[in-house]
């Protein structure tokens, strides 16, 4: 299923996402990654730098945030420009169930080199978690 | 202390060259759920218009994230990394990276301000195949909470 350029509007929205992370996530994510940061798997050393518990790597999010825009567009290699803020942490409690990032986005503007603006909205725990997510795509005509 | 702001500009060596694996690409889409095949499977990467496997669009944090090393553990710079998280980040692709890409990554400082007193770094990888052909350009935002001077506001 690949969406063609010609398919898009402004204002369109994207098939929503919800994802639940858990430690184990954080922990996979880790090891892919390379980033062992102990705030992301030791709940003793993130509450000592002040956090309300393990959080995720802000990544991570922006990864799966990643995901609602390429699961519309088809084709991962469609993004050719991906930024956000990370606002607020995603905590992720041990009590098996983890935190559930909801995200949604739709269309912000249909560029005239073809390009087309996404901006995507990342929730966890009833607040915003990422700031100014927006990712620019290219798709076929 | 704040951050020296004499750092603005400053490029670092590049970094040794890294190849990326097709194995490395299925385990950075697995950690993420992202079950789509032109990340697994060459066919069907092929059949969207890559020449091989296509990583994620954030696998390149992992070279990124590297690259910073040099930065964050330059004494001279003073960066405090236990204090450190992530303010913001960008991707700007070139092009996707693809299994059997050998990448390499120079950093350069691109900005150190102090505000409400937490430092702020902004750092900009630059990855490009060890044939010079650019790849991705990584802009990362380390903030560093509680270690400039106190008395600016947002």
């Amino acid at each position: 299923m690949t969406v063609r350029l010609s398919d898009v509007a402004k204002g369109d929205e994207l098939p929503a996402l919800n994802v639940p992370v858990t430690r184990e996530d954080l922990v996979r994510y880790a090891g892919a990654s390379g980033d062992f940061n102990r705030i992301h798997w030791n709940e003793r050393f993130a509450t000592e730098v002040g956090l309300p518990d393990v959080i995720a790597h802000g990544m991570f999010t922006m990864a799966l945030a990643g995901r609602l825009v390429s699961e519309w567009t088809g084709d991962p290699g469609a993004i050719v420009d991906y930024g956000v803020r990370f606002t607020r942490p995603v905590v992720v409690p041990d009590d098996g169930v983890g935190a559930l990032l909801e995200l949604t986005g739709k269309v912000a503007a249909v560029n005239e080199d073809g390009t087309v603006k996404v901006a995507i909205t990342a929730r966890s725990a009833e607040q915003g978690v990422l700031g100014g997510a927006s990712a620019l795509v290219r798709l076929p005509e | 202390m704040p951050l020296d702001q004499s750092f603005i500009g400053r490029e670092y060596p590049p970094t040794e060259p890294y190849e990326v694996g097709r194995e490395k690409i299925r385990e950075f889409a697995d950690a993420i759920k992202d079950d789509s095949p032109v990340h697994r499977d060459a066919g069907a990467a092929e059949a969207a218009g890559h020449p091989d496997v296509i990583a994620p669009p954030t696998f390149a944090v992992i070279l990124s994230m590297r690259a910073h090393d040099a930065v964050v553990s330059d004494a001279a710079l003073g960066l405090d990394y236990s204090k450190v998280v992530h303010g913001n980040q960008r991707f700007t692709h070139h092009r996707p990276i693809r299994a059997g890409d050998v990448l390499r990554t120079v950093v350069v400082v691109d900005d150190i301000k102090a505000r409400a007193g937490n430092d702020f770094l902004t750092v900009r990888a630059e990855i490009t195949t060890v044939g010079g052909e650019p790849v991705c350009t990584a802009i990362s935002t380390l903030v560093a909470r509680g270690t400039a001077e106190q008395g600016e506001q947002v």
